[in-house]
């Protein structure tokens, strides 16, 4: 099973950090109107605003939107800000492991775009 | 009669294999595969004739003028239009309804109504919300009954005395309706006489229920690459007094027949509207597909659909949490069937299904208000033709049995 790999499909049936966060300090929500995929990002920074202190995602989509946005926040977590800022598709496509093609890119991609407009409307 | 043993083996590229496993192709609606003769009709103009039409004196583009205007005859006679000159090439469906859209615009105003329904492919929908909105018309839109098809009892709200146009797809890409054209065409003319009729026949012409003598509408649209033929080429059948009427939007050679400092006179339909060279071979290639469908037979080709859309509805009522959409009776609908797989996304199931080298369509379908209509955001669709067989269907149903499997 080439691309539903047992982490990929892991991630898609238990997600983690999956849900809300009480009083987030930014969020933002990407959407992929062609095949309905959403992902909501809400993070929480740290006190030297420079962390990325918690994060949660909340989504309705395909399995590899949803194992990206997984995977994505487990990777986030504690790290700078300015780091998460400048990811970019080569990341996001080691993140999952494989080629993917034109259409699925998106899917993936929809997660990272959430979290760096997060960022960017909360700057 | 059987007739995929017998075809298959036209078709080159149902030979190779992919890491063994055959293809299976469920996506004609999306484009239909290519027989060696339309192939060699191709490459027999580009090897052997491949020169301008109508210019040339020499033999070369005589014999390329003769194959591009006898495929258009062909197309003509296929179907049953009065006289080839009503048949206009163009690239595909899309662009024939953007030309009459095109043609209409300028004769629409914001007392006038045109009407389309919610079943209609995007390019048979925003070409007309667009000129509705550009001219300030009013865009109407028949609804559907709880069964899938279109509400016709509504039709005398729909169309009124202000309807300058109604349009209309003989078949559906996502429900597979088959809609009642003729009868259709004739209930908006008792209505409203005045009223052009327009149909989308992308779905229609390759399965042959495309006759523009018995329907008696106005305007009809397909593409070539649907039905056999290769891409980039598409027709425009409309009545001759229509295609007086229509203003050209595309201007250029071909097209003229006198060009002064000052002005132009146009060629008669169908010329006016093919300005600039057009796709000799693809028109070429159409004649060719035009003739191996004449040979196949429509009447074996709709059978040998039927019963296979027979046995797919019956195979998908054993897959549990799975919804197909539209009527759920074969009678009713040609062979486009969209379903959903509870708690499974299209994209997933058309990419499993793809590791297994099964063809499917996911998304919207360029269909978004009927998605919107079913409160959904996507669907997977299968699709068959002439050359799809039972066995298709068998790996079609294990492959969803193990997308089933591998999201349980």
């Amino acid at each position: 099973m080439d691309l539903y790999r047992d982490i990929i499909l892991d991630h898609y049936k238990h997600p983690r950090n999956f849900g809300h966060l009480k009083k987030p300090d930014a969020a933002s929500e990407s959407a992929n109107v062609n095949c309905g995929d959403r992902v909501k990002m809400e993070i929480k920074i740290s006190h030297d605003k420079k962390h990325i202190k918690d994060i949660r995602f909340f989504s309705s989509g395909c399995a590899i939107s949803t194992a990206s946005a997984s995977m994505l926040t487990d990777m986030v977590k504690g790290r700078t800000i300015d780091s998460v800022a400048v990811l970019t598709v080569d990341n996001i496509l080691e993140l999952i492991g494989m080629q993917l093609s034109y259409t699925r890119l998106r899917c993936a991609l929809l997660p990272l775009e959430a979290l760096q407009n997060a960022i960017r409307n909360n700057k | 009669m059987n007739i995929t043993s017998v075809i298959r083996k036209d078709f080159p590229i149902l030979t190779p294999t992919l890491r063994g496993k055959p293809l299976v192709y469920l996506d004609s609606a999306a484009t239909s595969l290519k027989p060696v003769p339309v192939i060699q009709a191709v490459r027999e103009y580009y090897e052997s004739y491949s020169a301008n039409v109508f210019r040339g004196i020499y033999q070369l583009s005589e014999r390329a003028t003769e194959n591009y205007e006898n495929a258009r005859a062909k197309v003509a006679g296929f179907i049953h239009a009065g006289t080839p000159d009503e048949v206009v090439f163009t690239r595909n469906t899309t662009e024939s309804i953007n030309i009459l859209a095109a043609g209409f615009a300028h004769m629409l105003s914001s007392t006038d109504e045109i009407a389309a329904t919610i079943m209609e492919h995007h390019s048979n929908f925003v070409p007309w919300q667009q000129i509705a909105l550009k001219s300030k018309a009013k865009f109407k839109i028949l609804g559907l009954t709880d069964d899938y098809k279109l509400k016709l009892s509504n039709l005398d709200n729909i169309i009124t005395r202000k309807t300058k146009l109604f349009t209309i797809t003989a078949v559906s890409n996502v429900l597979g309706i088959i809609n009642p054209v003729q009868k259709i065409v004739a209930a908006v003319k008792r209505i409203n006489r005045n009223c052009m009729v327009i149909v989308d026949a992308a779905q229609a012409a390759a399965h042959g229920y495309l006759d523009v003598a018995v329907w008696g509408a106005d305007a009809v649209a397909f593409s070539g690459h649907k039905m056999l033929g290769p891409t980039g080429i598409g027709v425009l059948w409309a009545k001759s007094d229509l295609l007086e009427i229509l203003q050209p939007y595309q201007y250029g050679g071909e097209m003229i027949s006198e060009v002064r400092a000052d002005q132009t006179v146009f060629k008669k339909p169908p010329h006016k509207f093919e300005a600039g060279t057009p796709h000799i071979a693809g028109a070429i290639g159409l004649g060719a597909a035009v003739d191996y469908i004449s040979n196949v037979g429509i009447h074996d080709i709709r059978m040998h659909e039927e019963s296979l859309v027979t046995y797919t509805l019956n195979r998908l009522k054993n897959i549990s949490d799975l919804n197909v959409l539209g009527p759920q009776n074969s009678n009713d609908r040609g062979c486009v069937i969209a379903f959903t797989l509870k708690n499974i996304h299209p994209h997933d199931i058309a990419q499993v299904l793809a590791e297994e080298n099964i063809c499917i369509r996911a998304g919207h379908h360029c269909a978004m208000p009927l998605h919107d209509l079913l409160k959904l955001t996507a669907s997977a669709r299968i699709s068959f033709y002439l050359y799809t067989t039972t066995q298709d269907i068998d790996a079609f149903i294990l492959g969803l049995e193990k997308v089933k499997r591998i999201f349980a």
